[in-house]
């Protein structure tokens, strides 16, 4: 990033931050009209920051290397294809995968919040599926927490020598259940329980998100390690670019 | 078969079981979705039923729920342009990786 967006960014977190918590704070895809309309304002004021750094970001990755840009678009076709596809769970109910991790392990948390924002805006408009004053809360959990922590674990798992294609999956699945765990908290401050508080909703809303999500979770992880398995048999000179290899052994591929 | 395709085969295959399992086990569920579940949580918490107060803008603009079969079109329209994009540059890649001059494939 520039100096200048760096100050912007720096100067968007700033005024964000000190109005998100002055408004009463209030789930994967919170439906529409379901969070109070300060939660609607208090997620989306947080978000900002994030969503500026991944434009500038994203913006500095292609300047540099333009080949990237590639590698960019199938990290937000796999978010379409993966977070489009319901499946079913053991509690007998349905939910989908975020399909983030793959994003956030090659380009970093930060460009997969314009890249979630976009599949989020395409559900939220086309399909009723979270919705538009929730979008917020929704980028919240799936572009911008969830990818942290995959990209968090990626890295751990890195410094560790952890095989490459464990974190991968680690941090996949990891992200995913991660996104949901915030979601349930989103839904909790919104709605705390009256016997019980914070604390007991929290449980409850878990409670129907982790069981669902827990194998989900491992679907991802694994579909995730497949496109990066696939990646890093056809696209090596990408992978380099984007400095997947970088600080890792080179592991069962020598070069 | 190389031990990459191997691991690729098993792998799918788990993804599938783990899809599929499920079904088999929960016969009887009806496989609604968890963001409805979640719903049906803010009622049981709340103690009463939520009303909520915005309604998506296409059910607006239709004035009324979006029909099962369009939602699952547009389900579908989502899948094909994620699933078209990932092909076309998978496509690319691999046309490349064939006709590189240096072969590292034999490393492999």
């Amino acid at each position: 990033m520039t100096r200048n967006q760096k100050l912007l960014t720096g100067a968007a977190a700033v005024l964000c931050f000190s109005f998100a918590p002055a408004l009463p704070a209030a789930a994967m895809h919170i439906m529409e009209g379901y969070l109070p309309g300060g939660a609607c304002i208090a997620w989306g004021a947080l978000c900002v920051p994030f969503v500026l750094a991944g434009f500038f970001s994203i913006k500095k990755a292609l300047t540099e290397n333009p080949q990237l840009l590639t590698l960019l678009a199938m990290s937000g076709a796999f978010i379409f294809v993966i977070s489009s596809l319901k499946i079913p769970s053991v509690t007998g109910s349905c939910s989908h995968m975020t399909g983030t991790g793959l994003g956030a392990i090659l380009f970093g948390p930060a460009p997969v919040s314009i890249l979630g924002i976009i599949v989020l805006l395409f559900q939220a408009v086309l399909l009723a599926h979270g919705g538009l004053t929730t979008l917020g809360a929704n980028t919240f959990s799936m572009a911008i927490a969830g990818p942290f922590l995959s990209w968090g674990v990626f890295q751990i798992c890195k410094k560790l020598n952890v095989n490459r294609r464990v974190s991968v999956f680690l941090a996949a699945a990891l992200g995913d259940l991660f996104t949901y765990c915030i979601t349930s908290l989103q839904l909790t401050l919104a709605y705390p329980s009256e016997n019980g508080g914070v604390a007991a909703s929290a449980l409850k809303f878990l409670g129907v998100f982790a069981p669902t999500q827990l194998p989900l979770a491992v679907i991802e992880g694994i579909l995730t390690v497949l496109i990066v398995m696939a990646l890093e048999t056809y696209a090596k000179p990408e992978l380099r670019l984007a400095g997947y290899f970088k600080g890792a052994k080179e592991g069962t591929n020598n070069e | 078969m190389s031990k990459n395709t191997k691991t690729a085969l098993l792998l799918l295959l788990l993804a599938v079981l783990l899809t599929v399992l499920p079904l088999a086990v929960q016969k009887d569920a009806d496989f609604g979705g968890s963001d409805d579940a979640g719903s049906v949580m803010v009622e049981e918490v709340r103690g009463e039923a939520y009303e909520p107060w915005f309604t998506p803008v296409l059910e607006n603009a239709l004035g009324g729920e979006l029909p099962g079969e369009i939602e699952s079109l547009l389900f579908c329209v989502q899948t094909g342009i994620g699933v078209g994009i990932l092909a076309f540059c998978m496509g690319r890649f691999v046309e490349r990786k064939k006709w590189q001059k240096e072969d590292d494939s034999a490393i492999h």
